[in-house]
């Protein structure tokens, strides 16, 4: 019998539906073979890099600190191989630029872990850790947001002084097309998201929890709602499927009807977001002392022989995933890192995988290329589809004409870069690239007048 | 009828006077009083606001002319010092020389040299590229070659060479007006000092990899081998990130730097050619297409050899585009 899923809410304003082929829906996450080396980035996060804190030939386990932190809003990075420190060195990643990172050789012991790790499967639900215990472990663990946004996850933790959380959401949404490294995770393991989210709703002082998942995975909708029922607080919310949903400020809009004021954050009214892979990472860290080394990954693709959810070390070059998934069909045209709305391509198949990689997509050549630009037709299709209620069409053509001031008046820093705008444009105007060119002049000519 | 005519006449010219008498009255009692300096300061400016000076516009550089208490902080970089001595007359005041500036493309990987490792098909545009990702070659400093910087020259002194990819500063029509130098996302446009007649040298490259990568990169890039920096005499030649800089002040324009790169990455501007001895036959140096920003000299240069098969290499290439072009067409259609 089918379920029947009451009460699907969705944000109002905005919002496109793109096709959503998850071919990997119903494959379960498999173990990638651990790789002969990783290349880490020491900067996986939003904020400063990590500074490395091994040198060249010293020997590392897995899970060892091998970058730490160096401010507030940046994270730990980990060993996620044993073996030796090859080299510090500049590497190419995902942002398309080379960056320092640490190459790890493996050893001779694969299994060589860090003594502290509890490396049992048991699932522990009792939360010894207090407060300040959770938020410390979760940012000694370098865990940052897993949705793709990789926010380090302590900062969100950290309530500032005179504003106070209520409720906590647990984003499963997975609105992105393609991606189904969340809904295999909340298949596979729910109880443990359970506890992550307990941890959570406990570092946050809240006694509420919602548990957003877009209709499109009745499945985990049906398997989480029933491992909250005997869970007070925590509730499963079905929303309606829509293109942005994933984002934290129309997931909360969606969910609970409240609204982020323009240039604020989630916690203005009194709401946190994570991610259900960092709510997974943050029950593996307090739980069982295990940092963030490892992540679900969705490599698929129309024409990928063997389309899958792996559980892959950070580090690991693309081209391994590549490789388990049956190579790279002769027609790719681009590849992608992430969705293919907010995606990045990238520009080797070196790259390594880092926390915020949550999928890797091989689209054909006839879907890889863009349309020809042709002029706006002033149709507004973009204003219909914006959900932060913004003209795409205007912020473009002010910013490729310079007009900063008004470009700032017109909110451009409100953006989330969901790339709906572009999608729809039927002259396929480069909305988003422009956009996103304002918003990054404006924020520096902003930084520039506060200093 | 006349006499509507007549009246209409009569009643429009009652009220030219009366709106007239007004203005006057108005402009006499609100009148401002701006010295008139600063019309003469501004008359003998070239007037073609373009912001080089670091003043919105020659009116706002005309009154800082006039405000100023001494000159030492204004130049106008498009007028150069013949406009600044006219300046300094009207003013009374006295000006020193300055040396003239030139914009200098820092990037020689041309399509012969920086292979194509990827294709960008997003938007032309130097700084949506650059904040994109590395570029289509495998340098991630060099030219983006979407010509920003020949965009935001107001002077026409810029164009992008079509067989290099590569934009060329016009030597003659070159003001130094920096527009350039702050349009570039990768800060490859320097203002260097224009040098004794007219003749320079300066490390065409940015590229901060290390040795091997650069130049697995583009052939002619700086691998920061050092070997001129030891050359130089002067302590002009300075390396940092793997990158050799030549400072135009200590420079000498002794031309010992040049023939040790290995990978050709200095470039000499307007000097005469080298003499046969100088030249070792194993330091015998591959043609590169001149790069050197006068058209004169680029046109003279395109009898070279070498040139002309970059040219057929560009012409091939474009051939094979279109085809490719043409059959994506049939394919869609």
């Amino acid at each position: 019998m089918a379920l029947v899923i009451n009460n699907v809410k969705t944000f109002p304003m905005g919002g496109v539906h793109p096709a959503e082929h998850k071919l990997t829906a119903g494959k379960p996450i498999e173990t990638l073979a651990v790789p002969s080396q990783v290349s880490i980035p020491i900067s996986q996060h939003i904020g400063a890099p990590a500074k490395p804190i091994v040198e060249q030939r010293e020997k590392v386990k897995i899970g060892q600190v091998i970058a730490t932190s160096s401010g507030f809003v940046s994270s730990n990075i980990h060993a996620t191989i044993a073996g030796t420190v090859a080299k510090i060195d500049k590497v190419m990643d995902s942002t398309g630029y080379k960056r320092d990172a640490i190459i790890i050789k493996a050893g001779n012991d694969e299994q060589e872990w860090d003594e502290s790790i509890n490396l049992s499967i048991d699932l522990v639900k009792e939360i010894k850790l207090d407060r300040e215990g959770i938020i410390k472990k979760v940012a000694e663990a370098g865990i940052v947001g897993l949705g793709g946004a990789t926010f380090p996850s302590h900062v969100k933790l950290s309530v500032p002084k005179g504003k106070k959380a209520d409720c906590l959401i647990i984003n499963g949404v997975e609105c992105e097309p393609y991606l189904t490294a969340d809904h295999r995770l909340m298949l596979e393991k729910g109880p443990e998201i359970i506890v992550g989210a307990r941890i959570l709703m406990k570092a946050l002082d809240v006694e509420k929890a919602i548990i957003g998942i877009e209709n499109n995975k009745p499945d985990a909708i049906e398997i989480m709602a029933e491992l909250v029922t005997d869970e007070p607080g925590i509730s499963v919310q079905p929303l309606k499927v829509q293109y942005p949903q994933g984002g934290e400020k129309q997931l909360i809009k969606a969910a609970l009807n409240r609204e982020v004021p323009s240039g604020g954050l989630p916690i203005d009214v009194g709401v946190v977001v994570h991610n259900v892979g960092t709510a997974f990472a943050v029950y593996e860290a307090v739980q069982k002392n295990k940092p963030l080394i490892e992540r679900v990954v969705t490599i698929t693709g129309k024409d990928v022989k063997n389309p899958s959810n792996f559980l892959v070390r950070i580090g690991t070059p693309v081209n391994d995933l590549v490789e388990a998934a049956g190579g790279i069909p002769e027609n790719t045209g681009k590849v992608i890192s992430g969705g293919p709305m907010m995606g990045k391509a990238l520009n080797s198949l070196d790259i390594p995988v880092a926390k915020g990689t949550s999928g890797i997509l091989l689209i054909p050549n006839e879907e890889a290329k863009r349309g020809k630009v042709r002029v706006c037709i002033r149709c507004s299709k973009c204003i219909d589809v914006c959900p932060m209620g913004l003209e795409p069409y205007l912020l473009m053509t002010l910013t490729q004409k310079e007009f900063f001031d008004r470009v700032e008046e017109d909110k451009v820093l409100d953006c989330i870069e969901c790339g709906s705008c572009s999608f729809t444009c039927p002259s396929n105007r480069p909305l988003l690239d422009y956009i996103r060119l304002g918003k990054k002049t404006v924020a520096s000519l902003i930084r520039e007048r506060n200093n | 009828m006349s006499q509507t005519i007549l009246f209409t006449i009569g009643s429009i010219t009652i009220l030219g006077f009366l709106a007239a008498a007004i203005l006057y009255f108005i402009a006499s009692k609100f009148k401002v009083y701006e010295d008139p300096k600063i019309d003469e300061v501004e008359d003998a400016l070239p007037s073609t606001n373009c912001g080089g000076c670091g003043h919105p516009g020659c009116r706002a550089f005309a009154e800082a002319c006039v405000k100023a208490d001494d000159l030492s902080d204004l130049h106008c970089p498009v007028g150069g010092n013949e406009t600044m001595q006219n300046v300094a007359n009207i003013l009374g005041m006295e000006v020193e020389e300055r040396d003239p500036y030139i914009a200098v493309v820092r990037c020689s990987g041309s399509f012969e040299y920086r292979e194509k490792v990827n294709i960008y098909d997003g938007s032309p545009n130097c700084t949506v590229a650059h904040s994109l990702y590395g570029g289509d070659t495998g340098c991630q400093y060099g030219c983006l070659g979407f010509g920003e910087c020949v965009d935001a020259c107001d002077f026409e002194a810029m164009y992008m060479d079509e067989k290099t990819g590569l934009p060329v500063v016009i030597e003659d029509k070159c003001t130094a007006c920096n527009a350039c130098v702050t349009a570039c996302p990768r800060d490859i446009m320097e203002l260097r000092p224009k040098g004794r007649k007219n003749r320079r040298i300066y490390v065409s490259c940015i590229n901060q990899d290390k040795g091997g990568a650069a130049k697995k990169a583009c052939e002619v890039a700086c691998t920061g081998c050092s070997k001129c920096e030891s050359e130089c005499k002067y302590d002009a030649i300075t390396i940092e990130n793997y990158l050799a800089y030549i400072d135009a002040e200590k420079c000498k324009l002794c031309r010992k730097c040049a023939p040790v790169c290995k990978s050709n990455s200095i470039l000499e501007i307007n000097f005469p050619p080298r003499k046969e001895r100088e030249e070792k036959p194993e330091r015998e140096k591959r043609e590169r297409p001149s790069i050197n920003s006068s058209p004169v000299a680029t046109a003279s240069a395109l009898e070279n050899e070498a040139e002309v098969d970059v040219i057929e290499m560009v012409k091939k290439r474009s051939e094979d585009k279109s085809n490719e072009e043409n059959s994506e067409n049939k394919a869609e259609s």
